[in-house]
């Protein structure tokens, strides 16, 4: 696991307001400045700076050899990167979005997850698939969906879905310094959204929520953009007098269950907003941790808001019904807080 | 020196030395075998049986840092890279001494000291991922190559031709060797491919192949010599094609009844081991074929006691190694 320290806000000096997709362009830069065995491999990350400008001007300070153009081949070029790992490199390995990691599934789940188990340790496997995942603005139900739990399904991955630009560097350089495949979710519609990101080097260690809004009465437990999502659902439930805090795994593989655990112990009532169908999800299992964990905690059953039961249909009259909203939210919260 | 050796030339020591690679694959397989029925080995085995001399050729020729992947059929590549016969006798055992330590099993053997990585079960899968590992000693700049095995099942699977495609854009230095031994599982090869020159498929990405006899060592030598050459002086990848046979089923359930024993009986008429020995016995070497034979079997022996002798791994280690 990752050893990496979060440094507190004390110790940062200027602090600058970025957005995610140059969050994610510094970390990437400076930990190939840091690590000549880094290299970034994917459709449209050199030339083009990448299909949400994340790689920018990375090819022009890297060259060819560390950032690699690849035609359209993800089972293939995720492969390599696999292969390049069990070597020795560390390959960051980015998909345009997680619907077509489907087409390279295979070799994140049956070779790099199992390649430590299945030679005991003899291999290891130090790479970063990252890429953007769920909806945004109608993209229609192929270029759409939200995969974190297909890969949280899978022990040999580290699982990571932040979603603020100072989560999102520290995230992502903790995960390229990973001795493990790290499984790393961005979202299209959050790339542009600004945050404060301290100048200067930090941290944020794998595994470790974080509570983004402290509160009484409800915890509401998310990740990824959902994030912003039930914030704004809890500034909404505070003009209400419902004090929501909000808990923001960033890992969903390993999970942080002291957070989850403690926060629903001190509110007593807890939701837990997903951008995922609910039939055998994430949200899901999280429902039964608590409600096996600390039954006696609870004064209401678990609410779980997910996306509805269906592919996701393209016009927008449609996908708004599809997702979790902030409404949906509130109404949730007022019913087990009623 | 070393050049004189490759191809049909053939010296004393050079034929003793393929000639107990080999016999060692056929032996450790033929134990495996029975303890398989014996029910001491479980879930599946592959055995190499009639192919041993695609794995020693092409092995024989490689240097010690050039990496060794292949899929399932994996005992043959093991041991011809030098991997331990008690260690893999012990893996088929699920034992604590396997050399994946029981969590592998006959299609994960691994011994990455040597540079042997496995041992993978998803058909085709291993091909860009050993086309990973040669592109990283390419990047760090040493002169290491990687070589890949598959079977004639695998050539119609994306993850074959997505490996193949990028090798020859991406200029990897990599051997990817289809053994044909002429059925995917049960199902013969004029059911999977519309033409019996199966290195033909190289031309579309395009990369240099070959074509060959993979019951002859030697012409195996040759090929890959040429290929490895090829590969560490011009970062230029090939597809080689031996053609090939299993003497057994596709595993141990299988009682391959979809084959005529006239044809096996074909193939084992030029069996390398036996070919390989009739050649030393005319060369007046049968003193030594004999002593090697029997280091062979002590060795197998030993392997058999060791594995069965051995520990299976502690209940409390099942979690093991799935983190770093």
């Amino acid at each position: 696991m990752s050893n990496a320290m979060e440094i507190s806000s004390e110790q940062q000096s200027a602090t600058r307001e970025i957005q995610i997709r140059d969050a994610l362009q510094e970390a990437m830069t400076e930990e190939m400045l840091r690590d000549d065995r880094v290299f970034l491999v994917g459709e449209e990350v050199g030339s083009y700076n990448g299909a949400y400008k994340c790689s920018r001007g990375m090819l022009d300070q890297f060259g060819p050899k560390r950032v690699i153009d690849s035609p359209i081949a993800e089972n293939g070029f995720a492969a390599i990167g696999v292969g390049a790992a069990m070597a020795g490199l560390r390959p960051i390995v980015e998909f345009m979005t997680f619907n077509f990691s489907l087409c390279a599934i295979d070799q994140i789940i049956n070779t790099a997850a199992k390649a430590r188990l299945m030679s005991a340790g003899q291999l290891s496997c130090p790479i970063v698939f990252r890429g953007a995942g769920g909806a945004a603005f109608q993209l229609g139900a192929q270029h759409a969906n939200s995969f974190e739990q297909f890969y949280a399904y899978t022990p040999g991955l580290i699982v990571v879905a932040p979603a603020t630009p100072y989560d999102m560097k520290g995230l992502l350089k903790s995960s390229i310094r990973d001795d493990n495949p790290v499984v790393f979710f961005e979202s299209e519609l959050t790339y542009g959204k600004r945050g404060p990101v301290p100048e200067g080097e930090y941290l944020v260690p794998i595994g470790k929520a974080d509570i983004k809004r402290e509160g009484s009465d409800v915890t509401i437990i998310t990740w990824s953009k959902s994030v912003f999502l039930c914030l704004d659902a809890a500034e909404a439930l505070a003009q209400e007098g419902i004090s929501a805090e909000v808990v923001d795994l960033r890992t969903l593989r390993p999970l942080d269950r002291e957070a989850v655990l403690s926060s629903v112990a001190k509110t007593h009532r807890c939701v837990v907003v997903q951008e995922q169908h609910e039939v055998a999800s994430y949200g899901a299992y999280l429902s039964h941790l608590i409600s096996t964990e600390i039954f006696d905690e609870l004064d209401a059953p678990v609410k779980v808001i997910s996306t509805l039961d269906a592919p996701m249909p393209y016009s927008k009259a449609l996908e708004v019904v599809l997702l979790p909203s902030k409404e949906g939210i509130v109404q949730a919260v007022r019913e087990i807080c009623g | 020196m070393f050049e004189q050796r490759v191809g049909i030339v053939m010296d004393q020591e050079l034929l003793t030395e393929l000639y107990r690679k080999m016999l060692r694959i056929r032996r450790f397989e033929e134990e495996a075998a029975r303890l398989y029925t014996e029910k001491k080995i479980g879930g599946f085995l592959h055995l190499y049986i009639g192919q041993e001399a695609v794995a020693v050729g092409s092995l024989s020729v490689l240097q010690d840092n050039d990496y060794v992947m292949t899929a399932y059929r994996c005992h043959g590549h093991y041991l011809a890279r030098g991997g331990s016969a008690r260690a893999g006798m012990a893996e088929l055992l699920g034992k604590a001494t396997g050399c994946a330590k029981g969590r592998g099993g006959s299609m994960h053997f691994y011994d990455v000291e040597k540079r042997f990585m496995g041992g993978w079960g998803i058909v085709g899968a291993q091909v860009p991922v050993a086309a990973g590992l040669a592109f990283a000693e390419k990047y760090k700049g040493t002169d290491a190559i990687s070589i890949c095995f598959l079977g004639d099942g695998a050539i119609n699977i994306g993850s074959f031709h997505e490996g193949l495609a990028l090798s020859a854009l991406w200029k990897i230095p990599a051997i990817f060797v289809i053994e044909n031994n002429q059925f995917a599982m049960g199902t013969p090869l004029e059911k999977t491919a519309p033409s019996e020159d199966l290195s033909i498929r190289a031309l579309a990405y395009p990369m240099a192949r070959e074509t060959v006899d993979g019951h002859d060592v030697f012409a195996v030598r040759s090929v890959i010599h040429a290929a490895a050459k090829r590969a560490r002086e011009q970062n230029l990848p090939t597809l080689v094609e031996a053609k090939t046979y299993r003497y057994r089923g596709h595993s141990m359930a299988d009682p391959a009844k979809y084959r005529t024993s006239q044809d096996v009986e074909a193939w084992k008429a030029r069996d390398p081991i036996k070919v390989i020995g009739e050649k030393m016995e005319a060369l007046g070497m049968k003193s030594l074929r004999d002593q090697i034979d029997q280091e062979i079997e002590d060795e197998i022996q030993d392997a058999v006691r060791f594995a069965e002798e051995s520990p299976f791994p502690a209940p409390e280690t099942a979690l093991d190694y799935t983190y770093v």
